[in-house]
């Protein structure tokens, strides 16, 4: 878990695209330590304010600091203690595994030896040792990912921006990535997540932010957003409107949404009371689970999809 | 739209602000170029080679002479100009554009303690590399034809860096605003094919008209004129200037231009790359 100390504060922050405002407003802080995700629909603002964090874009208007600099005037202090895997593929296409690494030590200066020493380490972790003298090419998606992973680690950054780190990632390999991930919580490292995998901001998270149009709309544990938006248990039964009367009689707190050809009926009641309602009306097609946090992004940025 | 607390836009043309690590970039550029040198030296061998015997000798053959010279005399100064002109041009268009656009590297390079400013200055620096490598292949194929009859000739290897620091950042104005890869064949065939012929590179500028507008308009002309000096030390007369006049105006426009447009694309290019 997070110290009390703010690596990250952003104050207002803002990013315009001529007309079009992919953040709007925001505050927020990361503590040191701390393990943060962003999540929200394509389009929401995310990857905007990570590539905002390492001066890749800079801000419209508001403030950010990260580790007490400003991303207006001291990016390369910033640049230099943050690590960055970001969601498309940008390896170098003309070197090996190998020389990828330590060509991207020399962008930090970290002398030859240790470089060469820091990437074999790399390598070995991701597993990619064999890979070593390959041209990027001969690279599975996945390898490509783990790639870019272990080169966002290459410089010990204290703070590691993973945007999307496990799209595209074979079961395997993601529980690597998340290895890793928990690994350097344990070593204080400070990380910013965007993800639109639920379960993985559910396992990873310290923290959540739901971004939705620019803005943040809720913040909080992953247990507490569940607890608060979508309650405990969740009944998904087949829609039938003939139905729908018993439901609500049988469970007057409940929410109901349809999704489609099913119905979703939610509680905040201990675990046990849709059992005892089958256990009266048998039906088929009926599935009792625990309330997550896709429930809750969904409650929360709406079903409707983006990007159309 | 504006709202009140909406910071000053930052300036839109600064001086940029340059350290060491320009040559990291340019290094990862040198690095995959000595992977493949044998593919990118033989192209830069065989087209001097080529233009010596099919114009210096064969056309060469048919003239008596160009302004007291043999004409293959006069040509080949002319091709190590070229050599400049294309090194730099093309690698600070096609190649820096397919860094930039496709494989993303200078994304990923700004990531680390590189700026963005300096990765533009790296791939300049890169360029005019490029048109050094050429343009003393070049002199040497000519050398070996015996063409070389100035003891200064190696001159010609700061010069081909200046003119392609020149010809790089004028390229990389073109690279700041291109939508895709095909637009290069507007300045190939627009701006660098007029000036391959017109620059008095295959016969002397004769015309008052042709020299006012190569002199103003094209950069090779200066470059000519420049390794004319350097190679031979025949420089062709332009608009009646004294030798010495000239080549100071030429070497004067060539660092103005250089500079001006070194600054220009840096700032075109971080406008394209960081909004």
């Amino acid at each position: 878990m997070g110290s009390q100390e703010v690596l990250i504060e952003a104050q207002q922050l803002t990013k315009k695209f001529d007309d079009f405002t992919a953040v709007d407003h925001i505050d927020f802080k990361v503590y040191r330590g701390e393990c943060v995700g962003f999540l929200g629909p394509n389009g929401a603002g995310k990857t905007t304010t990570v590539r905002m964090v390492y001066c890749f874009l800079p801000p419209t208007s508001g403030e950010l600091k990260v580790a007490g600099f400003s991303v207006n005037t001291q990016c390369r202090q910033i640049k230099n203690l943050v690590g960055v895997a970001p969601q498309e593929d940008n390896l170098d296409p003309d070197f090996t595994v190998l020389k990828n690494l330590t060509v991207y030590c020399r962008y930090f200066d970290i002398p030859k030896d240790e470089a060469i020493k820091r990437a074999d380490e790399q390598l070995k972790f991701f597993q990619l040792e064999e890979k070593s003298n390959v041209p990027i090419d001969a690279l599975s998606g996945g390898m490509k990912r783990r790639l870019i992973f272990a080169r966002a680690l290459i410089n010990q950054p204290q703070i590691l921006l993973l945007d999307e780190p496990t799209t595209g990632l074979d079961p395997q390999a993601r529980h690597l990535a998340w290895d890793e991930v928990r690994n350097l919580k344990k070593k204080q490292v400070t990380i910013i997540l965007t993800t639109h995998y639920m379960d993985e901001a559910a396992v990873l998270c310290d923290r959540i932010l739901i971004i939705d149009r620019g803005k943040i709309i809720e913040e909080g544990s992953p247990a507490e957003l569940v607890k608060k938006h979508a309650g405990e248990e969740v009944l998904e039964l087949d829609y039938d409107e003939k139905l729908l009367p018993t439901l609500k009689e049988a469970f007057p707190d409940a929410e109901f949404e349809r999704l489609g050809e099913r119905l979703q009926i939610f509680t905040d009641k201990p675990h046990g009371v849709f059992e005892g309602f089958l256990k009266d009306h048998p039906m088929q097609n009926v599935t009792i689970r625990a309330a997550n946090l896709e429930d809750v992004f969904l409650k929360l940025t709406g079903r409707g999809l983006r990007e159309q | 739209m504006s709202s009140p607390n909406l910071r000053k836009s930052p300036a839109r043309f600064t001086m940029p602000k340059l350290t060491y690590r320009v040559w990291k970039v340019w290094r990862r550029n040198f690095d995959v170029f000595t992977k493949t040198i044998k593919v990118n030296f033989l192209p830069s061998l065989l087209e001097p080679i080529l233009y010596l015997l099919a114009f210096g000798f064969g056309l060469g053959g048919l003239i008596p002479s160009v302004q007291g010279q043999p004409y293959i005399d006069f040509l080949a100064p002319a091709l190590v100009a070229i050599a400049i002109m294309n090194g730099a041009f093309f690698e600070c268009t096609f190649a820096s554009f397919v860094r930039m656009y496709f494989q993303k590297t200078f994304d990923a390079i700004v990531a680390t303690p590189v700026s963005v400013e300096e990765v533009v200055a790296g791939e300049l620096l890169w360029g005019a590399t490029r048109s050094t490598f050429n343009a003393t292949i070049v002199l040497a194929v000519i050398a070996i034809f015996g063409l070389i009859k100035n003891p200064l000739f190696l001159l010609v290897v700061p010069l081909a860096f200046f003119g392609g620091l020149m010809f790089g950042s004028i390229g990389m104005c073109f690279t700041a605003v291109a939508p895709n890869i095909d637009f290069f064949n507007f300045p190939s065939f627009l701006f660098l094919t007029p000036m391959f012929f017109l620059s008095g590179t295959f016969f002397p500028l004769t015309s008052v008209p042709l020299q006012i507008a190569a002199m103003a308009v094209l950069p090779l002309t200066h470059i000519v004129n420049l390794t004319r000096a350097v190679v031979t030390t025949h420089v062709t007369p332009i608009l009646g200037l004294n030798t010495a006049i000239l080549l100071l105006i030429s070497l004067t426009w060539i660092i103005v231009v250089a500079v001006f447009f070194f600054i220009v694309s840096i700032n075109l290019m971080k406008k394209r790359l960081t909004g």
